[in-house]
C-alpha cells in the first residue's frame, strides 16, 4: 500500500509549505487524484491521519477531489473523458490519445491558522 | 472567524436586549477546491469551528521524488548510463529474463543490476558470475522503490564504466507505477499465464510504459491465451509502448529485446 508513502510526501510537502509561510498549524488541505494517477483515496485518506498525528497537520480535515481522464485525440482533435482501463476517443474510436489530465496528485490549497 | 464572510466578526455580531431562547444560524458558503461555493451553518449552541488563512499551492505532491529522480537521470546521463526500470508483479519472470539478457548481452553492453525486494538478496545471488556489477536493494517494508534509494546508490558506478543500470523494481504491478527513479526508459512486464487484461486492471503502470514485454511466450501452448486480445488490452489502457513478446527460458523473442537495450545505450 504506496498510500502511506503518498500521505508522508502530502505531509511533508504541507508541512514545508506552511513553515515557509510561517504557519505551525494546517487546519485543512485540499488535495486532488487524477484518475491515473495511481492513488487510492480510501486508502490516502486511512494513512493521512496517522502519518499527520503529532505534525502541523494533526487533526487537519483532509479535502479530496478526484480529477477524471481528459484526453484529446490525435486524430480528430476532440476531447474525450475515457475510463483509465479504456482510453478511446469517444468522437471517432481512436485510441491515439494524449492525456492532458488526471495524471497527476496535487496539493492545491492548505488552510493555516 | 472566516475569512470569506467575516461571520463572528464585532461588526456582524448582533445584540439581544430581550431574553429568549433560541438556536440561530449563521449561514455562509466556502468555496471548495473543485470552485463550486459550499454553504454550511452554525448554530449558536455549537462551538464555532476553527477558519483560517488560506494559501493556494497547486504544488505535486511528489514533486520531492520527482525532483531526486531528476537529479538521477543527469547523474547518469553525465556518466553515459542508460537505466531501465523494470516493473511487473511478482513471478512475471524479472529475475529470469535479467539472468538472460546478462548472458546474451554483447561486450560492449557493460551492465550493473541493482534488484530490489522487500526481504532476502536471492535475486541477486542469482544473478552473481555473468560478469556484472549486482547489487540488491531491501525495501522491508515498503512496496516499491523511489528516487532516493536508487540516488544513494548512484555513487558506487561513478568510476565502474557501465553502460546500462537495470533497475529491477519490487514484484508489485501498483506501487512502483507512482515513481519515478530516474530512470530513460519504463519497462513493464506481463507474463502469459497472468491473463491477458493485466493492463486494463493496472492501466497506471501499463500507460506509463515505453516497453512492454509479454513473457513466458513457450507456455502459450498450455494455455487460452489471446495474442491478439493482450496487444488490444495495452492499447486501451492508453500505453504507445513498443510491445516485444519473449520466452527467457527458451530465447524466443530475446534477440528483440537486445536489440532494443543496445538501442537504448549511449553512444557517447
Amino acid at each position: 500500500m504506496h498510500e502511506m508513502s503518498l500521505a508522508q510526501a502530502l505531509v511533508d510537502k504541507a508541512t514545508e509549505l506552511a513553515e515557509k509561510d510561517g504557519c505551525h498549524k494546517v487546519l485543512s488541505l485540499d488535495v486532488s487524484i487524477g484518475a491515473l494517477s495511481g492513488v487510492m483515496r480510501e486508502s490516502l485518506e486511512f494513512c493521512f491521519p496517522v502519518v499527520a498525528r503529532g505534525t502541523a497537520l494533526d487533526g487537519a480535515t483532509l479535502n479530496v477531489t478526484e480529477v477524471p481522464l481528459k484526453a484529446e485525440c490525435s486524430n480528430c482533435r476532440r476531447i474525450s473523458y475515457p475510463e483509465p482501463f479504456e482510453i478511446e476517443c469517444s468522437h471517432c474510436g481512436s485510441m491515439n490519445l494524449k492525456v492532458t489530465e488526471g495524471r497527476d496528485f496535487k496539493l492545491i490549497s492548505l488552510e493555516v491558522e | 472567524m472566516c475569512i470569506d464572510c467575516g461571520c463572528g466578526d464585532a461588526a456582524n455580531t448582533h445584540d439581544h436586549n430581550h431574553e429568549h431562547d433560541h438556536t440561530h444560524e449563521h449561514g455562509h458558503t466556502h468555496r471548495g477546491s473543485d470552485g463550486k461555493e459550499y454553504r454550511h451553518t452554525h448554530d449558536n449552541d455549537q462551538p464555532e469551528h476553527e477558519h483560517g488563512r488560506k494559501i493556494r499551492v497547486e504544488q505535486d505532491v511528489l514533486s520531492k521524488n520527482n525532483d531526486i529522480a531528476i537529479e538521477n537521470r543527469q547523474w547518469l546521463d553525465r556518466h553515459h548510463i542508460t537505466a531501465l526500470n523494470m516493473m511487473s508483479s511478482p513471478g512475471a519472470g524479472k529475475t529470469m529474463l535479467l539472468e538472460k539478457t546478462l548472458e546474451r548481452l554483447p561486450q560492449d553492453c557493460t551492465v550493473a543490476v541493482l534488484v530490489g525486494d522487500q526481504e532476502t538478496d536471492l535475486d541477486a545471488q542469482r544473478l552473481q558470475g555473468r560478469g556484472s556489477m549486482v547489487k540488491q536493494i531491501n525495501t522491508y517494508q515498503c512496496c516499491h522503490l523511489d528516487a532516493a534509494m536508487i540516488s544513494r546508490e548512484l555513487e558506487a558506478y561513478g568510476d565502474a564504466h557501465i553502460n546500462i543500470l537495470l533497475i529491477e523494481n519490487i514484484g508489485n504491478l501498483v506501487c512502483p507505477a507512482s515513481f519515478d527513479l530516474g530512470e530513460h526508459s519504463r519497462v513493464a512486464m506481463l507474463s502469459v499465464t497472468e491473463g491477458e487484461d493485466k493492463p486494463v486492471k493496472y492501466p497506471v503502470l501499463f500507460n506509463g510504459a515505453d516497453v512492454v514485454l509479454i513473457t513466458k511466450t513457450d507456455l502459450i501452448p498450455h494455455l487460452d491465451w489471446d495474442m491478439q486480445k493482450c496487444h488490444s488490452y495495452i492499447r486501451k489502457s492508453g500505453s504507445r509502448a513498443r510491445i516485444i513478446e519473449l520466452s527467457a527460458r527458451s530465447g524466443e523473442g530475446m534477440d528483440a529485446w537486445i536489440d532494443y537495450l543496445q538501442t537504448m545505450k549511449r553512444h557517447d
